[in-house]
């Protein structure tokens, strides 16, 4: 039909135009929310509570919330996440048990959300107890973002050469010793990136933390891990869909989305920034 | 002394193994809970009902949960992201692996990783202020609120998974081949098309399997762009109206029913169906990629 | 197998007996049986593959990291049998120091990189420390190069330097054995002379086996020769009798470049 040639220019210009496309949508996303965002946030935007039944006013309590979520399932998540990617990076041999493990990590990644937010409303919310809670918000997050962290963190471990360790064995060093000694500190920025961006995740998670413990409006910061809470992405969704007068709101809305973005994206940058600063350093 | 330091070191190699293994409890108990507490409603409903039921009525009296109208909304949502993804996804990939110069592709991956870290809820307040009132007036509809929608929701948002599991798939193949081809006097697009992209395939079904997954599981930006009408889509019809996902009605209707109630025990059923979904879903692209890492590997 | 019988008053470091390695149902070494002789030292030569490295990872059980690595019969480190169930391995590899084919150092200072193994093995003071740098940055012929850059890191070193270093590095956990597996075989002749010198004088305090696939290093530097076929120990002896009248006919082929 048409040369060889002629056939290689057409795809590659499709190509490009699809490449184009995906980028064209990244561009559009940032700019429509940025654009409309900006003029939302002053300080008191990012000061104050929300005031006259959600029409006007800030967003603090959701800052607030939104923090402590990120504290609290951090806290879980990163201990358990990085002992994990310890045992099955430098202690497993390929066997039965650790490909259990590595399928179990593999289907926690792919389990949607919204499953986490069934479970931990009936595993933390009620039957352990935790009520509609930070505790029980953080919980779940942590459950969220776990195989993100073990993923993460045994990347990083594995660009550590084997030689290292070798030699450290060598010289009479237990392999806990090493662990700590040589691999850890090697892969540590890898761990920190991994960590960074599932800080990025927790922030943005808004189906578990509806199911677990997020509400509508709070007069008061929470004081207690026991106390429910406000969180960014709830907040969102809340003046965007069932907010007092959604279409008066929008540029309220409009900022709360633009905060939201900023911390992820903000995340993510210094995540991959890091992780671009020590590719450069590594010399093997 | 010497005793001590292999007992402990055994005690340490013991936690970590056992830390590890709450990966393993925690699946355990999700399946548990999620399970026990679905099936509770079929105590009064049988499962077949539910499973092939074609009316989501919750709250009338008495209630009937019939999971068709749900199923087939998360289905057509998906299909349709699916149709919109692959394509854009799988070119993307070969456009970032195989034809760009490494410094624009090295420019181009962070920027598809930005489409990753977007929260879904930010997605679907973008979708709610600028689509759905651009696919109305564009498409003369009732409401912007339709699968529609969410396809191109949920396509913008399983771009980068495809994209970054087909590109990995791509380079993985070795030069070799494409060597071996370009040798042989083919250009590169015929390089790329008969020898490259056949030997990624199995790494790129994988991509496009878990693409899916995530779609599937999505929640927030169907919510706020679907219209969550739960009936029975119509064929091709249903596309330009709304629909009602799982995942938006478990997080919809979790807020406002008593717990212990038949309405509690079937939105957990929902959420056990969609967890055995993607279950299934992880398991075949886990077994797809095994297949072309073999295959790679010899 | 072939081998000399000692003269005697000759010391034994460690002793073999009847030694059988499997990887899976792959048998690498067959049936080995050798004593190697306390402050020398011992080459392995022998075609690659033969089991030479494999043989050298016994003496501080470095085989024990590879799952499907089996090990039956004796190895007697000093009076101590390293493949009884009570020994703990961490010990056994403070007394028996490996250094690598490639170099090794680790992504830290020179200085660091030497105080590794008596930090962890529990030495605080700080002035014991420096004297301990110093001393085997001495005994490892490296002190006069580095001595005004102890902070910079080791990576920053010429492979030689870095080779030398790693000796330094072992020498610092104070053992008595000292293996090495082609230490060489990465590095330029200059540097290669150096260590062949460094070991010549350290076999004074240390015993050391050395692989090498260099017949004139085997030559130039050790005091016995074991020689390897298809992991089986073909001729054991001195040095000399080994390259002047071996008495195995491969032995003698592989020597004057025959095959291997
Ligand atoms: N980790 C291992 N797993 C399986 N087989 C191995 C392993 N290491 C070495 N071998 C095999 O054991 C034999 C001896 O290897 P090696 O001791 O490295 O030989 P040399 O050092 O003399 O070259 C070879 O056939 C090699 O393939
Ligand atoms: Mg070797």
């Amino acid at each position: 039909m048409f040369s060889p040639k002629t056939s290689e220019r057409i795809a590659f210009a499709f190509l490009t135009l699809a490449i184009a496309i995906v980028v064209a949508f990244v561009f559009t996303i940032i700019f429509y929310i940025t654009s409309n965002g900006i003029g939302a946030i002053s300080t008191d935007f990012l000061t104050q509570g929300p005031k006259n039944r959600m029409t006007e006013g800030g967003i603090f309590p959701a800052i607030v919330g939104t923090v402590f979520l990120i504290i609290g399932s951090m806290a879980v998540a990163l201990p358990l996440g990085i002992l994990a990617a310890i045992y099955l990076n430098e202690y497993a041999e390929e066997g039965r048990i650790v490909w259990i493990i590595q399928m179990a990590i593999n289907n926690l990644a792919g389990t949607p959300s919204v499953v986490f937010g069934l479970f931990g409303l009936a595993m933390f919310v009620k039957y352990m107890g935790f009520g509609a809670s930070i505790l029980a918000a953080s919980l779940t997050l942590a459950l969220v973002v776990l195989p993100v962290i073990i993923r993460a963190s045994e990347e990083a471990m594995a660009t550590v050469p084997p030689g290292l360790r070798e030699a450290s064995l060598a010289l009479g060093v237990t392999r806990w010793q090493t662990v700590r000694k040589i691999v850890l500190p090697i892969a540590l920025p890898g761990m920190v990136t991994g960590a960074i961006l599932s800080v990025g995740r927790v922030a943005g998670e808004t189906a578990p933390i509806l199911l677990t413990g997020a509400a509508y409006f709070l007069p008061r910061l929470p004081t207690a891990i026991s106390d429910q809470f406000m969180a960014l992405p709830y907040h969102l969704f809340v003046l965007a869909t069932s907010g007092t007068n959604i279409a008066a709101t929008r540029p309220i809305q409009y900022g709360t989305a633009l905060v939201l973005l900023l911390i992820v994206l903000g995340v993510n940058f210094v995540a991959v920034m890091i992780r671009r600063h020590y590719k450069k350093k590594m010399r093997w | 002394m010497l005793k001590s330091t292999r007992s402990k070191e055994f005690a340490i190699e013991s936690l970590l193994l056992a830390v590890s293994a709450v990966t393993v409890v925690i699946l355990i108990l999700i399946s548990l809970f999620l399970f026990g507490e679905g099936a509770a409603l079929f105590k009064d409903i049988p499962f077949l009902d539910f499973l092939t039921g074609k009316n989501w009525y919750p709250t009338s009296e008495p209630p009937i949960f019939g999971l068709l109208p749900l199923l087939l909304g998360t289905l057509l949502v998906t299909a349709g992201a699916i149709i919109i993804a692959v394509p854009l996804g799988i070119a993307s990939a070969v456009f970032i692996s195989e034809i760009a110069p490494p410094k624009v592709a090295e420019i181009l991956k962070p920027i598809i990783e930005i489409l990753a870290g977007v929260p879904s809820v930010v997605y679907g307040f973008f979708g709610l202020v600028v689509l759905i009132p651009r696919l109305q007036q564009l498409l003369d509809l009732p409401t912007g609120q339709t699968a529609l929608a969410g396809s191109i929701m949920l396509g913008i948002m399983a771009l980068p998974t495809i994209i970054s599991i087909s590109e990995d798939a791509i380079s993985a193949v070795p030069d070799f081949l494409k060597e071996g081809s370009l040798a042989l006097g083919a250009t590169r697009w015929q390089t790329i098309y008969r020898v490259t992209v056949p030997a990624a395939l199995s790494g790129i079904s994988a991509a496009v399997m878990l693409g899916m997954g995530r779609a599937i599981g999505e929640t927030m930006t169907v919510m706020m762009v679907t219209g969550n009408a739960a009936v029975i889509p119509g064929f091709p019809g249903g596309i330009f109206a709304p629909v009602k996902t799982m995942t938006a009605t478990i997080a919809l209707e979790m807020g406002e029913v008593p717990q212990g109630s038949e309405h509690y025990h079937a939105l957990f059923a929902i959420g056990a169906v969609l967890f055995i979904i993607t279950l299934l879903i992880n398991l075949i692209a886990e077994a797809v990629k095994r297949k072309y890492r073999f295959k790679v590997g010899s | 197998m072939v081998t000399d019988t000692f003269a005697e008053g000759i010391e034994t470091e460690i002793t073999v007996m009847e030694l059988n390695l499997w990887y899976g149902a792959k048998q690498a070494l067959k049936d080995i049986s050798v004593d190697i002789p306390k402050n020398s030292i011992t080459a392995f030569i022998g075609p690659s593959g033969c089991g030479k490295s494999t043989f050298l990872r016994c003496f501080n059980r470095m085989n024990d990291l590879i799952k499907s690595c089996r090990v039956e019969g004796d190895v007697l480190v000093g009076e101590d049998n390293i493949y009884e169930s009570n020994v703990d391995v961490v010990e056994l590899r403070k007394r028996v120091g490996m250094v690598f084919q490639k170099p090794n150092p680790f992504p830290m200072s020179i200085y660091e990189n030497i105080a590794y193994g008596p930090r962890i093995h529990g030495e605080k003071n700080k002035e014991k420390l420096n004297s301990i740098v110093e001393e085997t940055l001495k005994a490892a012929a490296l002190w006069d190069e580095v001595s005004d850059q102890l902070d910079s890191p080791a990576l920053d070193l010429s492979g030689g330097q870095q080779q030398r270093l790693c000796i330094a590095r072992t020498l610092a956990v104070k053992p008595e054995i000292i293996l090495l597996d082609e230490p060489c075989s990465a590095l330029d002749p200059i540097s290669t002379s150096k260590i062949e010198d460094l070991l010549m004088e350290l076999k004074k305090d240390y015993t050391i086996v050395i692989v090498t696939h260099n017949m004139q290093q085997a030559a130039r530097v050790s005091d016995y020769t074991a020689y390897f076929l298809l992991g089986e120990l073909t001729e054991f002896g001195e040095t000399r009798q080994i390259f002047e009248m071996p008495r195995e006919k491969s032995t003698e082929d592989y020597i004057t470049g025959r095959f291997g």
